[in-house]
């Protein structure tokens, strides 16, 4: 149990490093932006109605207070960290005068949802049938699938997304290609909204179940070819082992561990690919907020979008991480 | 070298589809060079012609020939993959050899930012860049910044080989023999881990031109430039797949994947050439 949780502090330690270096990178990074803040909300306001210079200069003056502009960099670094740690990174320019962090608190559990589900679903099934297909390599059934994840893993979540929009939405319109539920659904705990939400992710996390399956695929397939040429599966098989239990506890058992370790590596890359998806499907999640935020010139949104991004990418990775000694005794005793 | 190539070609199947499928692509490339038409005008063709005898891949929507318009696209964007595999590359062979061979606190700081870049999602950054710059994220600027972060996977597996060859005899020897260390990684080490370079570098360029159709199909990168990306996001712009003119969708789609397909091949192939037990047991030993 102490090597445990002196494992788990160090993943931990980890995670504070990333959140720390992403979000003051992201900090630095629109800090260098041409785009005032200040003077595109004056813009958008002074378009609306007429207002007097004074009145104008005074709001300019509390605006840059509200932005906490007329300090120095260093200064408005360290408050940016004090308001990023009780979560409010200030008004949004798109929705304004909503907080930023509200937005984006209303759009992530979206992105969670649809990420989380694909991500283990294409685990699970990745590793099995790969796991399958290294153990019996005569099978026609799995080299065809074989064949089939070489041509479609290297394809860019775009490009599968779009075509699946192509076939269901122009040649074969049976499945919702845009938005999160149903516009005549009213959202609340029913079972009217929950089922809608499921009807209308099915393609987007269909087209990250599709482009993410390959890579565990292929990665199970080549672990477990070279694990079946080990000694003791050998000596096992000829100990008399059922072939379902050799598959199951002593082949795609021991594969597993760096598949997961795999898992955790990748999952930046996966967030990376949700972005585009949730573009293409209209999905009300992070990716399509982040992107109207970049067209719309918010500042703020699109820096808390990539603070939160970063943070939940990291803390996704250390839950994965404190997995890791479930999968894998040598890990737990240390 | 030649015998490798020559070996791997009869052997491997998946390694003589994925060279021919590499080759026929970059053929297709270095055609732009004879090009009759310059692939920033536009309305210089009657817009909308399906393919046909005169216009091979038809004309799109802007009035421009896709035929060479791809070609343009497709040099510019293998260019950007090799630009960012080769940066990258370099980073990590230095990060790499330096935390297997030195070891110790090196060691442990080089792989502390490692896991770090291995953790934070780039896309989100990108998307900040192009925002701080806008037009002026150009495609060396933006190879620039996906190279800071393309190496930290490859710097593992470099580090994990020079581990091994740091406890060699001909190392131990090399150093008594008063062979300076920056030497030794770089005369007696590299020629170890070059076969990993060559196939993490396939990888490496799947990656970023994926990422690189992503953020041009956003509208996040510099439009003017003729690439894969940039084409797939003016036919969007021009609704190219409602008003039927689908050869602007589908003759970039089928190259992009025939691109992907072929560099996702040799690298599976070379690694597994580089692994000796599977390579032993595709000669039937």
């Amino acid at each position: 149990m102490k090597e445990y949780l002196l494992f788990a502090l160090q993943r931990f330690a980890l995670l504070a490093a990333v959140v720390f270096f992403g979000v003051s990178g992201a900090f630095f990074i629109s800090h260098l932006s041409p785009i005032n803040p200040v003077e595109s909300i004056l813009g958008e306001i002074s378009s609306r109605a007429t207002i007097s210079p004074v009145a104008v200069e005074e709001m300019r003056r509390s605006l840059n207070e509200m932005f906490g502009l007329n300090m120095p960099l260093w200064q408005q670094f360290l408050n940016f960290w004090g308001r990023l740690l009780v979560g409010d990174l200030g008004p949004s320019l798109l929705a304004f005068p909503t907080p930023a962090m509200y937005i984006v608190m209303l759009a992530l559990p979206w992105t969670v949802g649809l990420l989380s589900v694909s991500i283990i679903i294409t685990w699970i099934v990745g590793n099995i049938v790969g796991g399958l297909a290294g153990f019996f390599q005569n099978s026609r059934l799995l080299k065809l699938f074989g064949v089939l994840a070489i041509g479609i893993q290297p394809i860019p979540y775009y490009i599968v997304a779009f075509l699946l929009v192509v076939i269901f939405g122009f040649l074969w319109p049976v499945l919702p290609i845009s938005g999160g539920f149903a516009m005549n659904v009213r959202p609340g705990w029913s079972i009217e909204f929950v089922l809608s939400i499921l009807h209308y992710s099915i393609l987007p996390a269909a087209s990250l179940v599709i482009v993410g399956v390959g890579t565990w695929f292929l990665g199970m397939r080549a672990l477990v070819s070279n694990i079946v040429t080990e000694d003791y599966v050998t000596y096992a098989e000829l100990a008399g082992v059922r072939r379902g239990r050799l598959v199951g506890s002593y082949v795609i058992r021991n594969a597993l561990v760096p598949q997961l370790t795999a898992l955790s590596m990748a999952l930046g890359g996966i967030f990376s690919g949700t972005i585009i998806t949730e573009q293409v499907f209209a999905y009300p999640g992070l990716g399509s907020l982040l992107v109207r935020a970049v067209n719309g010139g918010d500042t703020t949104l699109v820096l808390a979008v990539s603070s939160i991004a970063i943070v939940a990418v990291a803390v996704a990775i250390f839950i994965v991480d404190l997995l890791h000694p479930f999968l894998d005794p040598r890990v737990r005793v240390g | 070298m030649f015998s490798v190539l020559r070996d791997l070609i009869r052997y491997n199947i998946e390694f003589a589809i994925g060279l021919a499928m590499t080759c026929f692509i970059i053929a297709f490339a270095a055609l732009s060079f004879f090009s009759p038409v310059d692939p920033t005008l536009v309305y210089t063709a009657i817009p909308d012609r399906p393919p046909s005898w005169q216009h091979w891949f038809g004309t799109n929507s802007r009035g421009q020939e896709l035929f060479w318009l791809l070609t343009f696209a497709f040099r510019n964007t293998l260019t950007f993959g090799i630009t960012v595999a080769v940066l990258s590359r370099i980073i990590s062979i230095v990060v790499g050899l330096a935390a297997g061979y030195i070891g110790g606190w090196v060691d442990r700081v080089l792989m502390f930012f490692n896991d770090i870049f291995v953790a934070i999602p780039i896309f989100p950054i990108l998307i900040l860049f192009y925002f701080v710059l806008r037009s002026d994220l150009n495609s060396f600027t933006l190879a620039l910044i996906m190279a800071c972060f393309g190496w930290p996977f490859d710097a593992r597996l470099i580090r994990s080989v020079a581990l091994g060859l740091r406890h060699r005899e001909f190392t131990r020897q090399a150093l008594f023999a008063g062979m300076s260390p920056l030497k030794v990684m770089f005369q007696e080490h590299l020629p170890y881990v070059m076969p990993i370079i060559f196939a993490t570098a396939m990888a490496n360029m799947i990656w970023s031109i994926g990422l690189e159709v992503t953020l041009a199909v956003l509208g996040f990168t510099n439009l003017s430039i003729p690439t894969v990306g940039t084409t797939l996001y003016w036919a969007n712009n021009h609704s190219a797949m409602i008003v039927g003119v689908w050869w602007w969708i589908l003759i970039p789609v089928a190259l992009i994947i025939v691109m992907f397909v072929g560099l996702f091949l040799l690298a599976v192939s070379l690694n597994e050439y580089i692994d000796p037990r599977s390579r032993l047991r595709r000669m039937g030993a």
